[in-house]
């Protein structure tokens, strides 16, 4: 029964890394740069709805909707201010703005929240599932079903509606997507828009785990997200959610049978070793190189 | 004067004449104790800062790869400096000789895991070999936090995991950290560290390895079919920056009491890596610069202490936005070109 109930929270716990690496994959699939201020988008999106419950006193479900939007604004100000400027410029040049970004917001949190660690309440208000020994957490059902959720949602969208189709367009070929008339700076918007409202969604339910909030908060699970997009295939989809279960489970296991202490150790010494066996990760396309 | 005619070489040593002479009025200033307490006190982590930001300027400059993780090579220099320090303080009496071995043995043991770490990072291409990096320097400082290390007269005893029973005293302890037995650094050792690594670098970049990498960076196809061995070239580089690191590593450990793995992070990292960035790709004088100015701007921002980082996020942002505007590139090239035809002309008057 631990096993599998083991299995189960390494299952909730990647459910979230993917929500977060969607974040990461979208923005790198279409602009092709990492954004490393994403993790701090989510420690932002904590603290809101933090606010929201315990100052304003709404709702949880309300609260996470404020958090959705007050992340989208700030995903698309940042993109607006910081990335666009840059957008012909070296990839390492937007690399360290978005670094300066996220010191920036973290900065900024730690002004107006201090560094005094919040505990964040559980928005789930479902109660545990019981079946013979094994129990599972309501915030384990819940993040499951949503990542299933939005997984489903974000590829039926960029299957489907135009604005997706117009992502996938930019992000095949940037210029050739321009010639068709497809406006880049809307889509790449756009992209920073459903990636921080994800933000905020992940980090709600990141906190609700571990409800620990100080602003640096969001830097771990941001890294962790990275490493799971990097490992399903930075770019795609399906491969962020491979590489966030298969992150979860990963460190879950490591956890319980191998150490506590060297369970970050064992998920990046897997990465390594599935990036020496697939160089573009798991689900990435590979890039044939032209001379 | 030949080595003058060369614009490169005429260059560098501009660069190191500046620092030599730079220095040696710091050092004099120390020396006379006129510097204040926070600067004097600043002055082995600018050394460290310095040589750090000159080896990643060799991964990130020369060799065009983006490494996340060169805090972890410093780190594995800090901590086998340290072990050598406690281990052969009884055997080599001069503190200098002490210093010198467990900087070699530092550089030596960086370089050992650079090679290591080399094998599999230097195969990826690009966003996948930076992350690959990253996951390299979390590794080190997760392991190094649970490395237990004791020393008695049998020797060195070590074991991986808390609660361990080992005999004699404890080097490193975990979470904890190092001890650091002798207080060795200062500012004279951290000179000639900063003026050795210097002339490693301008050496080797110069050299025949140097020019093979610089092409391998433009153009790694073209490279490889003129016969370049990229690995092997690739190699020497990323192995002689972890070396460097290592080196610095130990300067930064003899300069306190304690060192802790958790010091040696993703932000310090970034924080070197922004110093490249900064200074300008491949730019060794850029480098130096904004290692200095990067160590010691926090320090002068103290006053405002709340503010302090919010400040340095802001300053790092517009920087980076000003530096890509195509205007003030604009502005930068005629404003060179205005200062260097003022200089001709005073020249031509001279003559």
């Amino acid at each position: 029964m631990a096993f599998l109930s083991n299995f189960i929270n390494g299952l909730s716990l990647g459910s979230i890394y993917a929500i977060i690496a969607l974040g990461y994959t979208m923005v790198y699939g279409i602009a092709k740069m990492l954004n490393f201020a994403h993790g701090d988008v989510i420690m932002v999106g904590a603290y809101v709805s933090f606010v929201s419950i315990y100052s304003l006193g709404t709702p949880p479900i309300l609260a996470l909707l404020i958090s959705m939007c007050v992340c989208t604004i700030l995903g698309v100000v940042i993109e607006r201010l910081a990335y666009r400027p840059l957008r012909s410029a070296a990839s390492l040049a937007v690399l360290i703005t978005a670094i300066g970004v996220s010191y920036l917001l973290q900065n900024v949190a730690l002004l107006i929240w201090t560094s005094n660690t919040k505990v964040f309440p559980s928005i789930v208000s479902i109660g545990s599932l019981r079946i013979g020994s094994l129990t599972v957490t309501g915030e384990t059902i819940v993040s499951i079903i949503t990542c299933i959720v939005i997984m489903i949602g974000l590829t039926t969208f960029t299957a489907k509606t135009k604005t997706g189709k117009a992502m996938r367009a930019v992000s095949e070929n940037r210029q050739a997507a321009e010639l068709m008339g497809i406006s880049v700076n809307r889509t790449i918007s756009v992209t920073f828009a459903i990636g921080s409202a994800l933000a905020a969604v992940a980090g709600v339910l990141y906190c609700s785990m571990y409800p620990v909030l100080v602003p640096t908060t969001g830097s771990i699970p941001g890294i962790k997200a990275f490493t799971a997009a990097v490992l399903g295939g930075i770019g795609s989809i399906p491969g962020t959610l491979v590489g966030g279960l298969l992150l979860g489970i990963i460190e879950i296991f490591g956890r319980a049978y191998i150490s506590q202490d060297l369970s970050d150790a064992i998920v990046f010494a897997v990465l390594i070793i599935i990036l020496l066996v697939k160089p573009n990760g798991l689900l990435g396309k590979k890039v044939t190189e032209k001379v | 004067m030949r080595l003058w005619k060369s614009k490169t070489s005429r260059q560098n040593i501009i660069t190191l004449a500046s620092v030599v002479v730079v220095f040696t009025v710091v050092f004099f200033l120390n020396q006379g104790r006129m510097l204040s307490r926070s600067l004097s006190g600043q002055l082995v982590p600018i050394c460290v800062y310095i040589i750090m930001a000159l080896s990643l300027n060799l991964t990130v400059g020369i060799l065009g790869e983006l490494s996340l993780g060169h805090a972890g090579f410093m780190s594995i220099g800090a901590f086998s400096g340290v072990l050598a320090v406690t281990s052969l303080g009884q055997y080599i009496g001069n503190p200098i000789l002490l210093m010198i071995v467990a900087i070699l043995i530092g550089g030596v043991m960086a370089a050992i895991f650079g090679f290591l770490i080399g094998i599999p990072v230097l195969r990826l291409r690009g966003d996948y070999l930076a992350i690959v990096t990253l996951a390299f320097g979390e590794i080190i400082k997760n392991v190094l936090n649970c490395l237990y290390v004791t020393i008695d007269a049998d020797g060195l005893h070590v074991a991986m995991f808390s609660g361990a029973k080992l005999p004699g005293e404890f080097i490193i302890n975990g979470p904890q950290g190092a001890k650091v037995s002798q207080h060795l650094s200062n500012f004279g050792t951290g000179f000639v560290l900063v003026i050795v690594v210097m002339l490693i670098i301008m050496n080797f970049v110069h050299s025949k390895e140097g020019r093979a990498i610089k092409a391998i960076r433009d153009n790694p196809i073209a490279a490889e079919s003129v016969g370049l061995n990229i690995t092997s070239y690739k190699m020497r580089a990323f192995v002689i920056s972890a070396a460097m690191a290592g080196m610095a590593g130990v300067l930064f450990a003899m300069n306190y009491s304690a060192i802790e793995a958790k010091k040696f992070n993703f932000n310090t990292s970034i924080s070197v890596l922004v110093m490249v960035v900064l200074g300008g790709m491949g730019s060794l004088r850029g480098s130096i610069v904004a290692a200095i100015v990067l160590t010691v701007l926090p320090e002068l921002l103290r006053g405002f202490d709340d503010y302090r980082m919010l400040i340095y996020a802001i300053v790092l942002i517009l920087v980076m936005l000003l530096n890509s505007n195509p205007r003030f590139q604009q502005f930068k090239i005629t404003a060179k070109k205005k200062v260097t035809a003022m200089f001709r002309k005073k020249e031509a008057a001279k003559k």
